[in-house]
């Protein structure tokens, strides 16, 4: 009887097991099967249109080749964008985790103040600001071609509101680390640079790999500063005009090609550092 | 009202419970604002105990200062200088030099044009060159930099005034005064944060705040494409016209106060669709992949992890293809044997489009939601689950009584700022269908599937309908920090920063 009762148990434990199963598989399936036809259609030199068809009628590599030849800006696009990330992920660590520290770390007047003010701030949609900046920019000779100095410069200039993530990880560090520090003799900055910093290690991979990612996705911004002039073009700006009316019979695969090549190495930098970004988005992010 | 404890409040049914929880609500209200007023009342005297301070060191420092302090009321920095403060008293010497220099140079034009933001139209001559007036939006923007300006140069006048009145109090105890070499010490050490914050408060200040106060002065202009302030016609101030457009009521075809509350509800339905399917949903999946005995977690997560990893607008830009009328999905639909649908283009009737979009949400935001959640699901007190299991409780049971109250204190602050969030969603909406369909009936191009913040940028950066994208985001803001204040109050979250330290 109490085997009886043990075997079906475990039977409907395992029927469960089976169920959850089929469910992670077809969810694995819906995932990634975008990503699967993306790449398929990227290999396909039959036609240069969008067509229903995923699998390949003739497979290639010209679309690939098409956007390393000297036909189309792409590879100006990308360099711009390389730049920009590289850059925007120095600038906006360096912003943030000062910011973070100084906020976590000092008990200072005023400092309740600035917080609110920024939690104010990040109320109002960004795109208010970007007419201002547009024209301001315009003035420096920052828009156009010489888009991605701009593009750097406004991505750093404001990144220290972002500077939550840091914080929180901050606060979770006792204070008796700096006390201690400070007891030996070292101030302020020792204490920052030589203590907190090789503590904050796997804060600031997280920084540098969500601001490196975030230049090759973003989109309306640049758009709005290259005003239709394609060396100012980042990736996004640049492959989106590619599915344009106009453009998309003549475009799409390559679209899907110059996607693969984007999405390459950000795909590589990520399964190496993977295990920072989810530790960062379940420590930090949640505590806001 | 009759206040129930814990105890008596569990004996009582399940509607009583109800009726009472939203009684106490209801009843709250009152004290909310009497609390909302007691606090503008404090702020208000603290503001007035702070001018009154203001000017009592003022004119008090002056009566009784020496004439190393009194002079420093003309040149600043004079005292920090003759009591040998040198850095300082440079420091203030140079601020004012700059300020006198940047007034008589440019400031002083602009604000004294603010007030009618230039009057000088350009000409538009018969040959077509055009002759240059004044220029609105230079006028406006240096104005308030001017402004911001201003303020700031009062304030360190201000300084300079009370630090003269500090160092004669320190000379006439016969202590030392800090040198310049002590204030670079502390730079590092106690004034660290100083040297911390000033670069990133200084580009707040310049990329965000500013062009912020401009935005919201625009608001009450009549900036757009027919007063582009420098080659057509200037703009000038014209009150609350542009927020009336809003508020005066027409419900009639190409209105735009109708336009204006259909594309607000949508924002929020959308909002809480998007927020709310995402996080149950994400919160499933990281149930599923955390169950005992399933093997292989770490490559399921990886699997939706990667999917983070590709540039949203090339997946986003992507679905929309596959999306398309003559995209993947509807050949497969007509290989089956349906017709074909139009999912987001301009032919789509507008549920069809608002669900996909919310679909297609889902696919993009799941991953990340599984990552938020499995954290905080795997730092449940595991005995929670194993008394409920002995006490016979149904899995469902355990879910609504641990699992999801749990996970609602948790996550409540990030829920509020997703919603919000969702709500400047611009991404999706704009890639997947540039908020098509667009209908004859809806005024300023607005379409069906528009956010706020997808119309604003149409107006503001395709029609340069400054002004009225001004009072949208003015609109956005404002809707958003309502929710903000209310929800925040009503989450029991109480978030205590020195909790950890």
């Amino acid at each position: 009887m109490a085997t009886k009762k043990l075997a079906s148990l475990s039977g409907r434990r395992r029927a469960g097991n089976i169920a959850s199963y089929i469910g992670l598989t077809l969810i694995s399936i819906i995932w990634i099967i975008p990503f699967i036809f993306l790449v398929l259609q990227s290999f396909d030199v039959a036609t240069t249109s969008l067509t229903g068809n995923v699998w390949p009628q003739k497979w290639g590599f010209d679309n690939f080749i098409f956007l390393f030849s000297g036909d189309c800006d792409f590879l100006q696009w990308y360099f711009n964008t390389f730049i920009i990330a590289l850059c925007v992920c120095v600038g906006q660590t360096i912003m943030q985790i000062m910011m973070a520290y100084a906020l976590s770390r000092f008990r200072f007047r005023l400092r309740k103040a600035m917080m609110n003010v920024m939690l104010v701030l990040g109320m109002f949609p960004g795109f208010l600001t970007m007419i201002v900046l547009y024209e301001v920019l315009k003035t420096l000779g920052m828009t156009g071609e010489n888009a991605v100095p701009g593009l750097i410069l406004v991505s750093i200039a404001s990144s220290g509101m972002g500077y939550y993530v840091a914080k929180g990880f901050l606060d979770t560090m006792p204070k008796s680390l700096d006390e201690a520090a400070m007891v030996d003799g070292a101030n302020r900055f020792q204490v920052f640079y030589k203590v907190i910093m090789p503590l904050c290690k796997p804060i600031v991979i997280y920084i540098i790999l969500t601001s490196f990612m975030g230049p090759w996705g973003d989109y309306i911004f640049a758009a709005t500063l290259a005003k239709n002039i394609s060396e100012g073009f980042n990736v996004a700006t640049g492959l989106s005009t590619w599915l344009s009316q106009a453009n998309i019979d003549s475009y799409y695969k390559y679209f899907c090609a110059g996607g693969v090549v984007v999405a390459i190495p950000v795909i590589v930098l990520f399964l190496f550092l993977q295990k920072y970004y989810v530790e960062g988005v379940t420590g930090g992010a949640v505590k806001g | 009202m009759k206040t129930y404890t814990d105890l008596e409040l569990l004996s009582l049914s399940k509607g009583k419970r109800f009726v009472y929880k939203l009684k106490c609500f209801f009843c709250a209200i009152p004290g909310f604002f009497k609390k909302l007023g007691i606090g503008i009342y404090n702020a208000v005297k603290k503001l007035g105990i702070g001018i009154y301070i203001f000017f009592r060191d003022i004119v008090m420092t002056f009566i009784e200062g020496d004439y190393k302090t009194k002079v420093s009321y003309l040149i600043m920095g004079f005292g920090n200088i003759t009591r040998k403060q040198v850095l300082r008293g440079i420091l203030f010497l140079v601020m004012e030099v700059v300020f006198i220099w940047y007034m008589i140079a440019m400031g002083g034009y602009y604000v004294g044009k603010l007030n009618t933001l230039g009057t000088v139209q350009p000409q538009h001559l018969d040959d077509g060159t055009i002759i240059y007036g004044d220029n609105s939006f230079k006028i406006l923007l240096y104005g308030v930099l001017t402004i911001f300006f201003i303020v700031a140069f009062i304030y360190t006048w201000y300084l300079n005034i009370k630090q003269n009145r500090i160092n004669e109090q320190i000379l006439k105890e016969e202590k030392q005064l800090t040198s310049s070499k002590d204030d670079l010490r502390a730079l590092v050490d106690k004034n660290f944060h100083k040297t911390l914050l000033t670069l990133p408060t200084l580009g707040i200040i310049i990329f965000t705040v500013l062009p912020i106060f401009f935005m919201i002065l625009v608001a009450f202009t009549n900036y757009d494409a027919n007063h582009n302030g420098v080659s057509n016609a200037l703009f000038g101030w014209q009150g609350f016209t542009n927020f009336s457009q809003i508020f005066s009521w027409n419900s009639g075809a190409n209105s735009f106060s109708a336009t204006f509350g259909e594309v607000l509800l949508w924002t929020l339905i959308w909002a809480f669709f998007a927020t709310f399917t995402n996080y149950f949903l994400g919160m499933m999946v990281a149930m599923l992949i955390n169950k005992k005995g399933i093997k292989l977690k770490k490559v399921w997560r990886t699997v939706l992890v990667m999917s983070i990893a590709i540039p949203q607008f090339i997946s986003l830009l992507y679905v929309s293809k596959m999306f398309d009328y003559h995209g993947i999905i509807n050949d497969v639909i007509v290989k089956c044997g349906g017709e074909a649908i139009h999912f987001l283009d301009n032919d789509a009737s507008p549920w069809v489009a608002r669900i996909t979009v919310i679909i297609i949400n889902i696919w993009i935001g799941i991953p990340y939601l599984m990552l938020v959640t499995t954290g905080i699901l795997m730092n449940i007190p595991a005995d929670l689950y194993e008394s409920a299991n002995i006490d016979g409780a149904t899995k469902w049971q355990q879910y609504t009584k641990i699992t999801l109250p749990y996970m609602l204190f948790v996550t409540g602050p990030y829920l509020l700022t997703s919603f919000t969030g969702n709500m400047n969603n611009f991404n999706v909406i704009y890639l997947l269908t540039g908020g098509a369909p667009h209908p004859q009936t809806m005024a300023n191009n607005a379409g069906q599937t528009d956010l706020l913040i997808t119309w604003l940028f149409n107006l503001a950066i395709k029609d340069s309908n400054y002004a009225l994208g001004a009072v949208i985001g003015i609109m956005v803001f404002v809707v958003v920090a309502l929710i903000s204040v209310v929800v925040y109050n009503i989450i029991p979250s109480t978030k205590n920063e020195e909790e950890f330290q």
